[in-house]
Order: C-alpha cells, then structure tokens, then sequence
C-alpha cells in the first residue's frame, strides 16, 4: 500500500485514539499529581431534630479564593503514588527494616491496599488464563469431531457464558453457592460438613471466583481455536496419519504449530481482560476476601468520599501493570515480524 | 335529599383533592432520593403539584450522582433527598443553598426542629428520623425463658441459649458486610464504648484506642453466633434472613423495621413473633451503642432563583402536615412532620432518642473515615489480623485519604 493511501486509510482510527484515548489518559494522568486544595475549617454551630453542638464544616470563602486562582488544585507531584493507598513506599521500607525474614515482610506487605489487591488481580490473571487456554483448546477439539449436524447445537450452548452479562452471572451464581443454594447445600452434603461456607473463607472464595473467572472466559478461546481449526492443513494431517502418528501426535505436532498465532492473540486478550477482573468481585460480595485493581478504582469514585485523585493514580498504576504483564508477548510478536522481513 | 347528598359527596371530593390544588408551581423541579417507602411518599407528594413538571430518581445509587449532578451549570437535580451522613457531600462542594428566606415565605408548616441549620444558616428541611435498634423473636424468647435484652452483653447471652436450645443455630443478625454497612455497625458499638471518632475538634484520628479494641472484640464475639457467611450479608440480606426464621435477633435500622414482616411468604411464626425495642448498650455505659440519623431535603445552588422557589414549594407540599391522616404513610417512619402521633412500628427510635443515642456526626471528614473503616475492619472479623493492627490500620488509611483530600 503506498503511503500516502495507508495515511487516508488509517487517519479516522488515529483521530478517534487520540479523543478517545490519549487525551482521556492525558487527563488522568495530570489528576494524579495533583490534590484538591487543603480546606480551611471553620467551628461553627450546627442545629439538627436532636439539638445543637459546635461542629466543624469547611469555609468555602476562603476556600473559593484558592479553587479560582488554581483549578487544578495543589501540585503533588508523585505523592500520591507513595502514600499507604498505593504504593506506600515509606511502609514497605519500615516492614523491611523491622522484619526478620523474607516471608514475614511479604505477608505484611500483602495486607496493604495495593499490593493486596495485585496480589489477588495476579494470581486470577496467571491461574484463568492458563486454565482458559487449555480447556479451550480441548472443547474445541471436541466439538470439532463431532456429527455435522449436532455442531451448531454445541456451539450455541457452549457459548452461553459470554452472552451472560459478568454482573449478573456472578449474581445468579453468588445465590447458587450460598449455603442454603443448591450447589453450596451440594458441596455441604459431598464433604459431609454441614458448616462449610464458600463466602466465609478467603481460600475459598479465591477458588469460587477464578472457576467463575475460568467459566466466564472459556467460550471466547473456544471458539477463536474453533475458527482456527477450520483451516487445517489436510494434507499435512493425512501423510502423518500414513506415518503412524497418533491423534495425540498429531495435535502437538500439526495443530497445536498451526494456531500457535491464535493462542497469542487469545493470551494477550485475556491477560488483558483478567488484570482487570471486576464484576465477579462485585456480584460475589467477595471484597472482604478478594480486591482488585480495578476494585480499588470504583471504590475511590463511588459513594460520599470521592477520592478523584486516588483513582486516577489507580488507573495510571492499573495501565502500566498492563503494559509490564504484556511486554513479553509484544516483544515475541515484533521478533517474528522482523525475522518475516 | 338527592340535592344534599350531592352537596355532601362534592364537598368530600373537594376537600380530599384540595391539597393537589393548593401546590402550583412556575418552574421545574427534579428530585434525586434513596429509595426506601417514606422517600418515596416524599417523591409522589412533590409530584402532585401542577404547573411544571416533576421528576423524581430515588435509587440506593443516590449518593453516587447526587455531587455530579448538582455540580453542572445550571444544575440537573433541584433538590436532593439526604440523611444526616449524605449532606455533608454536598456542603463539602458547596452545592445546596441556604434556605432562611423561602422557609419565611412558604414553610408555615414546618416546625423548628426539622430545620437543619449550618453556622446559623438553614442548609436542609428534615421529615423523618431513624436509628438502629433490637429486633427479636418474642415467642422464642419467651419460650427459653429469656428477658429482652437491654445489652449487648445479655444479647450474646441470650445468643448463647438460643443455640443451645437447637431452636435456631445461628440467632444473630447483623448487616455486617464488608465496607459501608460493617464500618456503621463498628461506629455504633465504638460509641457505646464511649469513643470518639476524632481528637477534639480536629480532623486527627482518633479511633486506635481501649474503647476500639472492645468494639472490635465484642463484633467478633457476636460474629460467632451469626450466619458464617455474615461479610456478605447487608441489611436487606439480614431482612431475608429474619423473615425466613433464621434469625431470632438483631439489630436492625427503624426505617425497615415496620415494613419487615409485609413480605409475601412470611410465616405466621415469624409475623406474630417479630417484635422491636429500643438501642441497647455495651460495657456499662449509659449512651446507647446505635448512631441517630435524620432524612430531609435540600434545594441545589446552582439553579434560578425561580427553580429554588418551585422545588421548595413541591418539596413542603410533599411533607405538610394532612399526610399523617393517611394511616400507611404514618407507619412507614418516625415523621418529623407535625401532628405525627407515633405507630408501634416507632416505638425502637423513639427509645432511642429518649436514650439520649449520637447523632451521626456530620464532619466533613466523617464520609473518609466510615470509608477507611469498612475498608479495613474484614481482615480483624476474619481473624486475620489483631485488633490493634487493624485500629492503627483504620488511622493509616483514613490519614491517606485525608490528606489526598486536603484535611490534614
């Protein structure tokens, strides 16, 4: 393609980035380094249906002044990304000092908001996207060995849990593993425990929320490998049978080769997809047990305190956590592309 | 005869829809509310005026989109209904106006103490009050033989000989879920210990102390006696629970209290053996651990002076005096509103009014620290952590977010 045709070709998608994505991130990044002014307080007294006492509120005169001259707010630089709610560099280096051994430093660094929450977002993201890629793969070759006819049936099902919203699939499920539902009251009977309980320990409630992770995600690297498999190399398949290969074999050897740029493409997506594990947290109840990255953001946004400046430092944390988990993969992606050149 | 009874029949029709008459307003009014029954009484009261048009967004979401939405010029929401926790968001951003000289021009109705004043300045118009108090099983109660607990020490007894008894394994209620709901229930416990949230008139922490570490452990002691899967349950879950008859005891908000048993399904076990009493309290002390709360309106800044005029008027309209003929609407809270003659329903706030309960503070700075205790408070309910650790935690946490806020 000439230049100047790729320019015209891919000019729209550049513009819609730029609105859509870079200024955005633009933005929040300038809302992480700075803070709101500090307020001046004021006692004053207050009267409600229960009496009158002396209390502090905040005097927005004086306050005024400092928004008008300055919107922004104060200029922080990187404070926020080294207090407790992030990466809280002064506590880790106190934890380090007054430790003695390395286990003890990292489970009192793992009780810290951050790092607890990265804690579970990685171990969801590197426990589902194995798993996700396996059984994909595997359902994949299932149903494609089945009848013609019945195909279309399986698929349509298979599919199923993506057309689930994620909100609401964890909700149905939340209530189907309750200890009065009927997968927990299964579970209760199968190991003969009539005390045990998903939600109330945080092992469990790890395990409950990747399966979820695992359910929601298989349909997806199904059916990109489902697509993929339609396109196998007949003949390739055919000599290696003539050569004895068993079907084993033949997926290590033939198949497997084959997808091998689907199964990148699938593992990026999903390393993607599950850093920013979000929805299970919230329909499971689950925040006592499990928080995530994307967690901490909505819960900086929502309710009465709404730590703006917070969040933004989250997100800018969250996006360069992304950039760091996918580096391995882009650098394989752009290695092969010089080796094609 | 037929003439008088005309007469008679159009008299009636005229006085009953005389209050829709009486509202008529110039300008739009846009209400965004909890939702809960007596919010929304409020709402369809502010609906019957004529002349312009009212809407009204009551959703359990209102606290996420009442600043966004009184924030814009001019502003989408009018008024904005708040308790006693919620306003502070709103006076915090200076978005709600100071209401003196429309309660001199249409407020004959209200009384003084439904005016909520700020430094002198009328800032809200409360209609109901509320407060968290015991709800438990009389009839199973009176069979084991159990006084109605005034403590939280006798309701941990009582807990005790429920479970015994093999009547219901876990007796206690709480809406103990993590965060919002599970700081509230630490907050009513830590002043019934006798602690204060702040040092003095400061925005300092001040919850690492003797009377922390007891709140704590009475909420774990507690804990054992409930549902395994308490950190999970809010207060409509602990309702379900109750109505199901897993639940002899709890504590549980008065504005839910008198709807509690109306569910379709309920037992006639659980309708005629549900009863309320008052706050209880913990340690010995004299103030009840439960906060009080009050519901009431506001009317946004950054409107036409018209706007503010039409939403005061629909919003007076709303809570004047002849609703409280109207029997339903009288039981659905404890009214502020005058000529309230109280229900049985209201007799739990009533007690604890009396009682002489906290009114929840209304800082600027509450909202961070009622965020950072639900934050941090799991990991000691889960045995995970020590009391002091998650104390000195709460401060750690609260401290960031009040700096970040420009408090401390």
């Amino acid at each position: 393609m000439k230049h100047k045709t790729f320019f015209w070709f891919i000019f729209p998608t550049f513009l819609a980035m730029f609105f859509f994505i870079t200024l955005p991130i633009i933005s929040v990044s300038l809302q992480s380094l700075h803070t709101p002014h500090e307020n001046l307080l004021i006692t004053v007294e207050n009267c409600d249906p229960f009496g009158c006492k002396k209390a502090t509120t905040i005097d927005h005169d004086a306050t005024k002044k400092l928004k008008e001259n300055n919107p922004l707010g104060q200029y922080v630089g990187l404070d926020i990304y080294f207090d407790r709610g992030h990466l809280a560099i002064q506590q880790v280096k106190n934890l380090w000092s007054k430790t003695n051994n390395i286990f003890e430093f990292l489970k009192l660094t793992a009780d810290l908001p951050f790092y607890k929450a990265l804690f579970f977002t990685l171990t969801f993201t590197f426990t589902v996207t194995p798993i996700m890629l396996v059984f994909g793969l595997l359902i994949a070759l299932g149903v494609n060995s089945f009848n013609q006819k019945l195909k279309g049936l399986i698929i349509f099902f298979s599919l199923l849990p993506m057309i689930v919203t994620p909100l609401i699939g964890s909700i149905i499920l939340f209530w189907m593993i309750d200890s009065r539902g009927i997968v927990g009251n299964f579970l209760q009977i199968l190991f003969e425990d009539p005390n045990l309980s998903l939600k109330a320990s945080t092992f469990l409630t790890w395990i409950m929320l990747i399966v979820y992770g695992v359910w929601h995600a298989i349909p997806f690297s199904f059916i990109v490998f489902y697509a993929g498999l339609q396109t196998l190399p007949k003949d390739q398949i055919e000599s290696a049978k003539i050569d004895g290969a068993n079907s084993f074999q033949q997926t290590i050897h033939i198949i497997i080769p084959h997808i091998m740029p689907l199964i990148t493409f699938v593992t990026l997506m999903q390393l993607m997809d599950n850093f920013r594990v979000f929805e299970p947290i919230v329909g499971f109840n689950a925040e006592a047990h499990a928080t995530s990255l994307s967690w901490i953001i909505f819960n900086d946004l929502g309710g009465e305190t709404r730590q703006l400046s917070a969040a933004a430092t989250s997100s800018i944390l969250t996006i360069l956590g992304i950039i760091i988990l996918l580096l391995p993969v882009l650098i394989k992606t752009w290695k092969e592309f010089e080796f094609k050149k | 005869m037929k003439l008088l009874l005309i007469k008679i029949f159009s008299t009636i029709v005229f006085l009953t829809s005389s209050s829709a008459f009486a509202c008529s307003i110039a300008a739009r009014v846009s209400i965004v509310g909890n939702e809960f029954p007596a919010i929304q009484t409020v709402g369809s009261g502010a609906k019957e005026c004529k002349g312009a048009k009212v809407s009204a967004n009551l959703t359990a979401d209102h606290q996420k989109i009442n600043v966004a939405g009184m924030s814009s010029e001019p502003a989408e929401y009018t008024s904005a209904i708040v308790a006693n926790t919620s306003i502070v968001a709103l006076l915090n951003d200076d978005l709600i106006r100071p209401l003196d000289s429309l309660v001199k021009k249409h407020g004959k109705g209200l009384k003084k103490n439904q005016l909520i004043t700020i430094d002198g300045k009328i800032m809200a118009v409360a209609f109901m009050a509320n407060a968290q108090h015991l709800v438990y099983r009389k009839d199973i109660l009176k069979k084991l033989n159990i006084d109605v607990p005034k403590t939280y020490e006798e309701m941990l007894a009582a807990a005790k000989k429920i479970r015994d008894s093999g009547l219901v394994k876990n007796p206690v209620g709480g809406a103990y879920k993590a965060g919002w709901n599970l700081a509230q229930e630490f907050n009513n416990m830590f002043i019934g210990y006798g602690g204060s949230h702040f040092k003095g008139n400061t925005a300092e922490p001040n919850v690492n102390s003797e009377s922390g570490v007891k709140a704590l452990n009475m909420m774990k002691a507690l804990s054992g006696y409930m549902n395994p899967d308490f950190l999970t349950h809010d207060s409509n879950a602990t309702n379900a629970e109750f109505r199901a008859g897993n639940v002899a005891i709890m504590n549980m908000w008065g504005s839910r209290a008198a709807t509690l048993v109306d569910a379709d399904g309920v037992s006639d076990e659980v309708k005629n053996g549900m009863d309320i009493a008052g706050p209880m309290t913990v340690g010995g002390g004299k103030t009840p651990a439960s906060t009080l709360f009050w519901d009431g309106w506001t009317v946004a800044k950054k409107i036409s002076d018209k706007e503010a005029e039409a939403t005061f008027i629909a919003m007076t309209n709303a809570i004047r005096p002849s609703i409280m003929d109207n029997n339903d609407i009288r039981k659905q809270a404890v009214w502020l509103i005058d000529g309230y003659k109280p229900t049985e329903a209201a007799r739990g706030v009533f007690a604890a009014a009396k009682m002489n309960t906290t009114p929840y503070p209304m800082l600027p700075y509450a909202g961070l620290m009622h965020s950072a205790i639900g934050k941090e408070i799991s990991d000691f309910m889960q045995g995970k952590e020590t009391a002091k650790k998650t104390l000195s935690d709460i401060e750690d946490a609260y401290k960031a977010s009040a700096k970040e806020k420009g408090f401390l």
